[in-house]
């Protein structure tokens, strides 16, 4: 195997006494989708947080390419952010209203000093509007005149931008609906195969889970209960908590579920 | 269907206020629901299937409803709104997705579980004993003293087993159930659905189920319609709708869910790909 891209190692946290992380540690390779599930409240969100910074662990490591993340300057933390983009669940409340697509692809080239000039980061951003397969006639556009989908779509773009390695998706698609949900599948898929990005895709969804990730981590009151790959996960999951989750995952073919509640 | 239907929907219309006019949002709508039966209306956002079911209770004060709505034989539409509030909480139940904002948070458990079958002339210490019991039937431990109790001091699944307990305590013929477990985990879910289903059997009460859901769908109801921008595009059992869809959306609609098992080398199937422009401005 090669060098992790990311390696997070014994992550804890803890919010007014009570533990929400207890010791967390997975890598994510170059190129992989790391599936993180788990129920509410379980620490999936906290651990991207902490992965990110954006919240401080009390204890543990994240090294992304290597570089310390924890421990990073100022200066280092920004270029390590550049490297890892977030992508959250709900386009409606990570879009700044006031600012047009073109401002809210290309801020990110200005925040982090990659393109100075504005024409030139609005022919950026048009570019990226292609890459998520949206087209640059909406630049001047507002976020409230898009769908769920093309905001995602558009907080994708953004998140882009920087060209990141590693995307931190937090639930990107289950505010979406079903045939929302395909597309914005679909385009991850596809831009992990295009620009060879590696993906954490947090989500409680284990279907989704199971059509884009490579290996999987499921946790449970704030700790890995396992990780394996999809095959593993889903074919010969080890922990009994992954099975009671697979065996509630509702199941769009009748005969399957009337089989399931008679030997359930 | 030999049984007459419990619930006899005919060429439902709901029209709201909007600039310049009345705007349509469901367009002619028929259905039938039979006593006992489980029926969902499944669909994306917008495709009017919420608007349908608050539509027989006459929630939406704004709401132009017209067409023919019959409970138990009785015209809904041309109801006083006097006998509407009867009908709501006694002969139909409804639970929505959200518990939190069904329920009163100043106001104990016990009180708002009691509080139907109160308004309806029981008696407090009978109504009181019979929330307790139905609590306990729906998994609520030690309900005896967490009747004192306010919402807040109950999980999200006991929540929605409150709100489902405060629908069902009047025992009605029929019970609405709008997004019932979209808030919930998975296996929190799969009680919540497998309760539901308990109690519909030992009642021979009606379910209208409303879901996004393809997955819940298939093992909870016993017939689907399957709902798009305000109409029924194909109604059928469970068995029919899943294995053998006759309308181009269903067919769609069930290719765009991703399945445990399923092909991952390709991509997922989307809605409206020929026509290229598979998403609309949701209002």
């Amino acid at each position: 195997m090669s060098e992790p891209l990311l390696q997070v190692r014994d992550l804890v946290k803890t919010f007014g006494g009570r533990r929400v992380l207890g010791g967390v540690s997975f890598d994510v390779a170059p190129g992989e989708v790391l599936g993180l599930v788990g129920e509410s409240g379980s620490g999936k969100s906290t651990t991207a947080r902490c992965v990110t910074r954006l919240t401080r662990p009390d204890s543990g490591r994240v090294l992304l390419g290597g570089r310390d993340v924890l421990t990073a300057g100022r200066r280092e933390l920004r270029a390590l952010r550049a490297d890892m983009q977030m992508v959250f669940q709900d386009p409606y409340s990570s879009l700044n209203p006031r600012m047009t697509v073109a401002e809210l692809v290309g801020e990110p080239l200005l925040v982090h000093g990659l393109e100075p000039d504005r024409r030139r980061r609005r022919e950026r951003a048009a570019e990226l509007l292609e890459t998520v397969g949206m087209s640059a006639g909406h630049l001047d556009r507002h976020p409230r005149s898009f769908s769920g989908g093309q905001r995602q779509r558009i907080s994708i773009a953004r998140a882009l931008a920087v060209e990141p390695r590693l995307l931190i998706c937090d639930e990107p698609v289950s505010s979406l609906d079903v045939s929302v949900q395909a597309q914005v599948l679909n385009l991850l898929r596809d831009l992990r195969e295009r620009l060879g990005l590696s993906i954490l895709f947090i989500a409680h969804d284990l279907a989704v889970v199971y059509y884009l990730c490579d290996r999987v981590a499921v946790m449970l009151d704030g700790e890995l209960a396992e990780i394996g790959t999809r095959e593993q996960i889903y074919g010969e999951p080890s922990h009994p908590y992954t099975r009671s989750l697979l065996d509630a995952v509702p199941v769009p073919d009748p005969a399957l579920a009337k089989r399931r509640h008679t030997t359930a | 269907m030999s049984t007459d239907p419990l619930l006899r929907i005919r060429d439902l219309r709901v029209s709201y206020p909007a600039a310049g006019g009345m705007a349509e949002v469901v367009h002619g709508v028929d259905l039938d629901l039979a006593p006992g039966e489980r029926v969902a209306l499944v669909g994306e956002s917008g495709s009017g299937k919420s608007v349908t079911a608050r539509a027989v209770l006459r929630l939406d004060p704004d709401a132009r409803l017209s067409g023919g709505i019959e409970l138990e034989g009785v015209d809904l539409l041309g109801l006083p709104q006097r006998r509407m509030r009867e009908i709501r909480g006694g002969r139909v139940g409804l639970v929505f997705q959200d518990p939190l904002a069904s329920l009163n948070p100043v106001m104990t458990i016990g009180r708002q579980v009691m509080q139907p079958l109160v308004i309806r002339g029981v008696s407090r210490r009978v109504a009181r004993r019979r929330a307790i019991e139905l609590l306990e039937r729906l998994g609520v431990r030690d309900a005896e003293h967490r009747v004192d109790d306010y919402p807040h001091q109950f999980s999200g699944g006991m929540r929605q087993r409150v709100v489902i307990a405060i629908a069902v305590i009047a025992e009605p013929a029929l019970l609405i159930a709008d997004e019932p477990t979209t808030a919930l985990d998975v296996r929190v879910q799969a009680r919540v659905l497998e309760l539901l289903h308990e109690l519909a059997a030992e009642r021979g009460m009606s379910i209208l189920l409303i879901t996004h859901d393809l997955g819940i769908v298939a093992g909870f109801a016993e017939r689907a319609v399957v709902m798009r921008h305000g109409r029924a595009v194909e109604t059928g059992t469970v068995d029919q709708i899943y294995n053998a869809p006759r309308h181009d959306y269903t067919r769609a609609l069930l290719a765009a869910v991703p399945r445990i098992g399923g092909d991952v080398t390709r991509p997922l199937a989307v809605i409206g790909a020929a026509g290229n422009a598979p998403e609309e401005e949701e209002s």
